[in-house]
Order: C-alpha cells, then structure tokens, then sequence
C-alpha cells in the first residue's frame, strides 16, 4: 500500500492488484490465499491493492478484468492474471515468477 | 396478417437492416438473446453493429458493444467505410464499445473463480448508457483464453440468464463449429432466435446467405435469403412473397412511342405490369426502352434503370441520336442508371443489390437492360426473374425488360420461361430480304386488353421511332423497300385496273349512244307509219262524206224529176 500518487513511482518490486466481487467466502480464502504467500514469499518485497469491483466497477474495465477473483501483476514484467481463489500456491508462485528460496524447502512449503 | 399477429404476442425489436425485419416480422425478439453465428467473415461483427448503431440512431436504443476480438478503435474504423459513426455515438452516450482482452500467456489459473468481472463490467456498460441492446462479439473466445470450458460454460448460461433478466435484446455471435453452428455449441443457451450467415463461392462468384434456423414464438421466413454488404450497410433480400396478392392497377402509362400505344387496345400498358421486349441485337430494344424512360421521367415519375451491358453515359449519349434527351432527367434526379457487369454479382447479389436500390429510390418504372445479361443454372435463373418480377409487381413498378432471344435451340426454353412471367411481350425482328435489313415489331402478348395483332415495320431516326404498317398481302409481309417496290407495283396495277375500267364504261356509253340512236330511228318510222295511217283514214272519210253528199244530191234530183 505505499506509494499513494497516482504517477509517482512504487518503490515496490512486486505491486500487486487483486480484483474482487464483494465480499463472497471465495473472495475472503482468496484475500487469505494471497496474504499468506505474500507473507512467506513476498515479505516487504511488495505493495497490494485489493479492488472490490462492486463498488469500481470501472476499474475492472480498465484493467481487462474477465474472472473474479483475479490477481494482477503489474511489475516485475511480464504482467501476469492469475485468477482463481489462489488456492494452488505453487501456480500463483509460478505467475507471480517467485520460486521458492532454498530457506523455505528446509520447513514449511512444499 | 401473421406479422401482426406475431407483434403482438412477442415484442420485437427492430434492427433497422433492410429486409431482415420482414423477414422476422419485426425484428430480434425484445429482452431476450438472439445468436448470429457463420464462418469467418460472412459479415457476424457489421450485422451485429448496425444492429447497435440502428439502434441508437433510428429507435432510440442505446447499445453496449463488448467485442472479445477487435479494439474499439478498430471496430469503428472497420465500420466508419458504412457510414457509421462509432467515435461520435460513443462521444453522445449512445454506444459504448469494451473490448474484453483475454490473453492466454498472461493468465495462470489457480483454482476456482467466475466471470464476475465480465458481468460487472457489461452491467456497468450497460448502466452508463442506460443500454437496451447489447452485442457480445465473439464470446467464445473466451474459451481460448480460459481453460475450465465446464466454468465457461455454466457462467455463459448465466450470463444469456442475466441478459434475459436486465431485458437486454442481445446479438451473440458466434463462429462456426464442425458438425454445428457454433464451436462451442452455444446455440443451446441461446434458444430464443438463431440466425445463420454464410458465405458461398460458385462459380467463382461469392453470395451471401442469411437463414433463420429458429426463432421461438414466432413465424419467420425460412428460407435461405441473399444478403448484401456494401458501402450502404446490409441489405437482406426476402425472397418471393408466397402468394399473387398484388394490387393491380388500372391506370394506362405510355410505352413512349405513340404508335406502339396505339397498339394497344386501351392506348397504353398498364401501370405496373412487365414487359418484355425481345429481339436480337441491334433490333432497337434499348431505344425503346429509352423512349419508356423518357415518357416516365417526363411525367415526372422516378425511374431506374440497370442496365448490365453499356453505361448510363453510352445509353444517354445513344438516345440522343433518335432525338431523347435522357441526361436532363439524370440531372433532374428523376432518372437513375445502375450499371453493373452481370459477372460482378451472383444472381442472388443482382437480385440483393436491385431491391436495395429499388427501395431507396423507389421507381414506378424499372427497366432491366438485357435481363438475358444475368447467366446462371437455368433453375436459378428462373427462380431469381421470377422473384425479380415479384418484387416489381409488389410494389406497382411498371418494369421493361429486354432480352435477346436467341432464335434456334438453346435460349429458347429460358424465354419462354421468362415470357410467361411477363404481362406484355413486345417482339422486335429483323427481317432480311432483298439485300437489306429492316426492323419490325409485334406485339406477342398483351394481359387485360386487345391488341393490334399487325406486324408493323419501325423505323428509328434522328426524329424518334415511328412505326409504319408493314404491307401485308398475298405477297406476303414486305418491309423496307420491297415494301416501297410492292406499294409501287400496286399503285401501277390500280392504275390500270383503273385505266381498264374507264376503258369499259366509254365502250358502254358507245353502246348504248347507238341503241338510242336506233330507238330513235324506230321511233320515226313509226311516226311516219301513224302520219300515212291518218291520212289514209282522212281520205276515207271524205270519201263516205262524198259518196253521202252525192247520193242526197240525186236523191234530191230524182224528187225534182217526179
């Protein structure tokens, strides 16, 4: 969540979007789906920013929003959907182009 | 009858495309979806577009246009060469144009998930605009982005549910699939109105096809019916009405040429009737089908002409030697040529093109120059002139068709076909004979009224055509000079019958001066037989008168003497 202006660069290396609709059980597992890997895999190595898009609706046209839930990457490049309620860890790391350090093996991912 | 009906029980929605709300008595069913679906390029995306533009300009509907293949820059470029104006409907509110970009390589499925977003953004689309009509082009693509084809399709579903629901009228189109009208079999969500497009090449010659595989709740015309895309939109052609209920009209319109109408019995031909002019080349049908325009356009009337084998400019500059001046009716917008290589179309693409311009400029006399330009399987041919000759009596359009028969084998079957369709047929022939060439013209056949049943010689030239009585007599019908040659011949031989008879009654006069003469004679010896006879009679009567006298006087003596 940091970086509030609009053109002013996110210093983040991951800046990550995640398109909702309300606030269904699947959006709430996808929220914790995505808070969990972001937490083991991510950590303040990027910003997030969940859109319901009940309440924006024009933010899902903008971004070629078609599946809900989706979870847009935005840097590094490529850019990357991942939609689904992100439950398959090893696939959202794969989007994501995040591969497990050799740290995580020895406990607890797979 | 039906079409009203029908309205009335299921409302529709129009899509302002020429002939298809015939063809469907109304339109699109209202609030519900309705597939499009054809091969690629049969022209799914421009019928779904004038469905959105129609309705934001002509009925007030406006319309959301989720294309899943072209950008909207693209879509309005594409269809900116009909006319419309993409950019200025979406600047006014009218439309609005999102296009859903799913690309394969960005997306990582992990797990369960919806369409949501597709539903969100059309409902948003929709609520901006406050849309009635909404085309979703191509929608199966989203199959090639997403892989969970059961998600896809239960999430479809839903969505044709919610457009029924919002009272959405829909256009889906969809590409289509071996073995069925869609790839993705979409055809059984979208139950309501299924129309097919297609795309034919025969003979080298391309025709576009449209039908109507289903439509619920309403009658439709089934058949399949040649549509047109050109600069001026889409234009579908439905095919014949069923029955002859045309209104017939007793009116009498000029042929042009004075003393072809004095041909026929009531002076003229009726308005809205067909007439074919037949004759090889050269036998003066153009010229008189130039004089037909001329009269109608004099009239004031519009006419229009499709002339399949010269140019408008070349029958204009043609007419102007037999003394017609066609271009001040083009000038005048009265007349319209519509020149066309018959090779250019298929005959169901003459038949698309003829309707469409008949529409707009709506004629009351149509001429067709050569009709026996049109070339195809004579079943075809048949079907599309009799379908021609259709559309023209629907509408009361007195037609001129020419055709060049082809005396001998082959030709003959189709004219007879064609002439049988036709009210009037006007035969022009050549006649050689005697080293020269010359025209003449009959009339074959005239519904409704009597006709002169003459051979009359025509004769074109810088003052118009005229016809004259050709010489019919024991020597046959003569034309031309040996028509001259005869009536000299003729005009020597009464002469002399004439010279003969006088000849006669001189001999007769003599005759009969000497008979008088005679009975004179007569008459005198008779007198001179009556003179005698009288004197005769006098002399006797002096003589009994003397002998008398006498015998008193010695009577009287011989008294004396006693």
């Amino acid at each position: 969540m940091s970086g509030g202006g609009a053109n002013a660069p996110d210093p983040a290396e991951y800046q990550l979007r995640l398109f909702i609709a309300g606030t269904s059980p699947r959006s709430q597992r996808t929220i914790e789906n995505l808070r969990r890997i972001c937490r083991e895999h991510l950590a303040d190595r990027h910003s997030l920013v969940i859109v319901d898009i009940y309440q924006q609706p024009e933010l899902a046209e903008a971004a070629q929003v078609v599946a809900a839930p989706t979870l847009l990457k935005l840097t590094p490049e490529p850019l990357r959907r991942i939609v689904g309620d992100l439950s398959d860890e090893a696939r959202v790391l794969r989007g994501l182009g995040v591969y497990p350090l050799p740290r995580g093996g020895d406990g607890s991912s797979i | 009858m039906t079409s009203e009906h029908t309205t009335a029980s299921l409302p529709k929605a129009r899509t302002g495309i020429d002939g298809f709300d015939d063809v469907t008595f109304g339109g699109l069913p209202t609030g519900r979806p309705s597939l499009v679906c054809g091969a690629a390029g049969c022209g799914k995306t421009l019928f779904a577009t004038t469905f959105l533009v129609n309705g934001a300009t002509l009925y007030d509907e406006p319309g959301v246009f989720m294309s899943f293949e072209e950008r909207a820059e693209d879509l309005s470029a594409n269809v900116a060469s009909l006319g419309y104006d993409l950019d200025g409907l979406m600047a006014a509110g009218k439309i609005a144009v999102d296009h859903v970009k799913v690309e394969r390589s960005e997306i990582e499925e992990t797990g369960e998930y919806d369409l949501e977003g597709l539903f969100i953004r059309l409902g948003y689309a929709v609520d901006t605009i406050k849309a009635k009509r909404v085309v979703l082009d191509t929608i199966e693509t989203l199959f090639a982005g997403l892989s969970d084809a059961a998600v896809l399709r239960s999430e479809l579903r839903r969505l044709f549910g919610w457009l029924k629901d919002r009272g959405l009228t829909a256009i889906i189109t969809g590409e289509r699939g071996e073995g069925q009208l869609t790839r993705q079999g979409l055809e059984e969500y979208v139950s309501d109105c299924v129309v097919l497009l297609d795309n034919r090449v025969e003979d080298q010659i391309t025709t576009r096809r449209l039908r109507i595989v289903k439509y619920r709740g309403s009658a439709h015309g089934t058949n399949e019916y040649p549509f047109l895309i050109d600069e001026q939109g889409i234009s579908v052609l439905p095919v014949t009405a069923a029955d002859l209920s045309y209104k017939v009209s007793n009116e009498i319109v000029s042929t042009g040429v004075e003393s072809l109408d004095a041909m026929f019995g009531s002076g003229g031909l009726f308005r809205g009737s067909s007439v074919l002019i037949s004759g090889s080349a050269g036998t003066g049908k153009t010229t008189i089908s130039s004089h037909t325009i001329d009269a109608a356009c004099a009239r004031g009337e519009h006419c229009m002409s499709f002339v399949f084998e010269e140019s408008g400019e070349q029958i204009c500059r043609n007419a102007h030697s037999v003394g017609l001046d066609l271009r001040r009716h083009l000038d005048a917008g009265l007349l319209r040529f519509e020149a066309a290589r018959p090779s250019l179309y298929g005959l169901e693409m003459h038949l698309a093109r003829m309707h469409r311009d008949i529409e707009q400029f709506r004629p009351s006399v149509v001429v067709i120059d050569p009709i026996s330009a049109l070339r195809g399987p004579e079943v075809e041919l048949q079907a599309t002139l009799l379908r021609m000759v259709d559309m023209l009596k629907a509408r009361g359009i007195t037609a001129v068709f020419t055709s060049l028969r082809t005396d001998g084998a082959f030709g003959q079957s189709d004219d007879l076909g064609l002439s049988s369709l036709m009210d009037v047929w006007i035969k022009l022939q050549d006649i050689e004979a005697n080293g020269e060439r010359s025209r003449t013209l009959y009339v074959i056949k005239a519904r409704g009224m009597s006709h002169s049943n003459q051979v009359r010689e025509f004769q074109m030239s810088a003052a118009g055509l005229k016809l004259v009585d050709a010489y019919i007599g024991p020597a046959g019908v003569l034309t031309g000079t040996a028509r001259i040659v005869q009536e000299a011949q003729e005009e020597a031989a009464a002469l002399r019958r004439q010279q003969d008879s006088e000849r006669r009654k001189r001999d007769v006069t003599r005759r009969r001066q000497s008979i008088e003469r005679q009975i004179a004679e007569l008459r005198d010896s008779l007198e001179t037989a009556e003179e005698e006879e009288t004197l005769l009679l006098d002399e006797d009567t002096q003589r009994e008168t003397m002998l008398t006298i006498k015998r008193t006087d010695i009577a009287r003596r011989r008294s004396a003497a006693e």
